[in-house]
């Protein structure tokens, strides 16, 4: 399990993330909403150890990330980063092979290799294999992304936004990926998301945050109600029950002026 | 059934992949090849009229006047602007992978300029013109003194990318402007000196400088080598090799030191060789793509054949005129460089 206790991050003076405590057991899909600057990025990157929380901890599988070497994290905690910068020609071969870094003492071996050429073949993605990372589409672009942090055989995996620049079509492609990958490979999956329909529709439990604070964790059913979306969002929304799963349908940005305090009342 | 056919496509995957890097392979060998070839024939041709069988024959066993030149004059040249190929074609490939930019070569971090002002300096104020150790001397610190520079203000600052190309890029016009500056103080022979420093010029490469800048250009390159994996990791984002394990700042400033020597051991000795850090990583590109454990050699070997070509056809193709290295790189680099951006259409650039 992945534990977060009582988590705090300040850039600054400036408070991004106060008392931040979240689960997520393997095999499970969490989704981190709020709005934008709301400090889901800080939170994934605190979870990455990129950066250091101010207090409070993060476990996973009862050991402190904090003490850990990089490359020991690395072994169990992949990322999907939401581009991928590179301004140099490369084969999604060489992409996907990247995720195995932390096995990798001088160059990859043959065991990289197979593993490689496996996850590319368990995620439908060997045609690709050796065509240039740049020249994919968007969706395969973020498939790859996914195929190589699934390459580094983590327990459990972060993505930042991974449906924020797809086509519909894409969209719910790669959280149907995810979802069977968090139950074969048993890897918990804690994403930052911008789509409240997505994330309904996908996760096992939504977290809700607004400036910093957890408002709400909770199954989608639970969290998905028009006063906690009028809460995080400052917007009017009526929630339809389809399928069993709720879809939030935004209606009006609700007037500044109102305090926080009497949303909650 | 369902799943026999699958481990053959599996397969089929992985040995496509072995097959392209085999393929790299055999290049890497005949580009050995084509810089061997290309070295004997440097050692065969000159100023003396010297037949071919007499150079040949002068490796080997003593026949007077042939041995002499062969072995005094042609071959300390032919192995410097091997390794100064070498020295420059690594270390552009390097500054190119860990600053994340296909622009960058030792000339944009200010260390060709850097070390130009250097050679300024003991040429005006330290007798260089007699005294050519000076000019090394001061050459190295100097560049030295750019890198540190460099370095510094990334460690204050964050050691991204884009920290070291500005901080570079200011080095380089504050150099060159200072370099102006003493020139313009300078007496016409001092100029003169400078300006053919700058042009670049193997014909003082002996035997010491060899050992010298071959410490230099060599040593760094295991080094250099160990992070080629993660130089690959670096290209795809400084966050994302971080989750990987990458100490990611840490690799960027020891490689850019490492780098740097190298630039520094192949500059210092023979004057500004532009051109090649920057175009010898591009063409190993283009036909290895961009797996740094094979651009890396790639961008030295083929560093080495540029240099010793225009070395060879530079002072041969005007006799008795030597033209200057510097100048022959750029007229058949340029071309050539030009040449091979147009026609590449394929996969890689």
């Amino acid at each position: 399990m992945l534990q977060v206790g009582n988590l705090s991050f300040n850039y600054g003076k400036t408070c991004v993330l106060k008392d931040i405590n979240l689960n997520v057991k393997k095999g499970e899909i969490i989704s981190v909403l709020g709005p934008n600057g709301v400090g889901k990025t800080t939170l994934l990157k605190c979870l990455l150890g990129m950066i250091k929380p101010c207090s409070g901890f993060i476990e996973m599988d009862e050991m402190d990330i904090l003490k850990m070497s990089s490359t020991h994290r690395a072994r169990l905690i992949g990322y999907v980063p939401q581009a991928f910068p590179s301004k140099f020609p490369m084969t999604v071969f060489d992409a996907v092979l990247m995720g195995r870094k932390p096995y990798v003492r001088f160059v990859p071996s043959e065991n990289d290799l197979e593993v490689v050429s496996q996850v590319l073949m368990s995620m439908n993605l060997n045609h690709l294999g050796l065509k240039d990372f740049d020249r994919i589409s968007g969706g395969q672009k973020q498939k790859v992304l996914i195929a190589r942090a699934i390459a580094q055989e983590p327990n459990y995996l972060v993505l930042d936004e991974p449906s924020s620049n797809l086509d519909v079509r894409h969209q719910l492609e790669v959280m149907d990926m995810l979802r069977k990958l968090a139950q074969k490979e048993n890897i918990g999956i804690i994403m930052a998301m911008h789509s409240l329909n997505l994330a309904s529709r996908f996760s096992d439990r939504i977290a809700m945050l607004k400036s910093g604070c957890m408002v709400c964790n909770g199954t989608p059913l639970e969290v998905m109600t028009p006063k906690i979306i009028e809460t995080v969002y400052k917007i009017e929304a009526n929630i339809h029950r389809i399928n069993g799963y709720p879809y939030t349908i935004p209606l009006n940005p609700m007037p500044e002026n109102r305090t926080n305090k009497e949303l909650l009342n | 059934m369902n799943t026999d056919c699958l481990t053959i496509k599996n397969q089929d995957m992985k040995n496509q992949y072995k097959a392209l890097k085999y393929r790299s392979l055999v290049l890497l060998a005949a580009f050995f090849l084509i810089a061997s070839v290309i070295a004997v024939i440097a050692l065969c041709v000159g100023a003396s009229s010297i037949s071919v069988t007499d150079s040949i024959l002068a490796l080997i066993e003593d026949n007077g006047m042939a041995r002499s030149i062969v072995w005094n004059l042609r071959l300390p040249r032919v192995i410097m602007a091997l390794l100064i190929g070498i020295g420059l074609g690594t270390s552009g490939a390097v500054f190119q992978a860990v600053l994340r930019n296909p622009l960058a070569s030792p000339f944009t971090l200010g260390i060709g300029s850097s070390a130009g002002f250097g050679a300024v300096i003991a040429i005006v104020f330290f007798n260089g013109l007699v005294n050519e150790y000076a000019v090394v001397i001061w050459a190295f610190i100097f560049t030295l003194l750019s890198s540190f520079l460099i370095l510094g203000v990334s460690r204050y600052k964050g050691a991204t990318a884009e920290t070291m190309i500005l901080t570079g890029i200011a080095l380089m016009f504050l150099f060159s402007s200072l370099s102006s500056f003493l020139q313009y103080l300078g007496t016409k022979e001092e100029v003169h000196g400078i300006v053919f420093w700058f042009f670049g010029s193997l014909s003082k490469a002996g035997y010491r400088e060899i050992v010298m800048s071959g410490i230099m250009i060599l040593a760094p390159m295991p080094f250099v080598f160990r992070f080629a994996f993660d130089f690959n990791l670096m290209t795809a984002g400084d966050e994302s090799a971080g989750a990987l394990g990458v100490n990611v700042s840490g690799v960027r400033m020891l490689s850019i030191a490492l780098a740097s020597l190298m630039t520094s051991g192949a500059i210092c000795f023979t004057g500004v060789i532009g051109f090649i850090g920057l175009v010898a990583p591009h063409i190993a590109r283009m036909i290895f793509g961009s797996d740094n454990l094979f651009l890396i050699p790639a961008s030295a070997l083929i560093g080495g054949v540029l240099v010793l070509s225009a070395d060879t056809l530079g002072r041969t193709v005007w006799l008795p005129h030597v033209i200057p290295i510097g100048i022959v790189t750029s007229f058949i680099g340029v071309p050539f460089f030009l040449y091979l951006l147009i026609k590449k259409t394929k996969e890689y650039w």
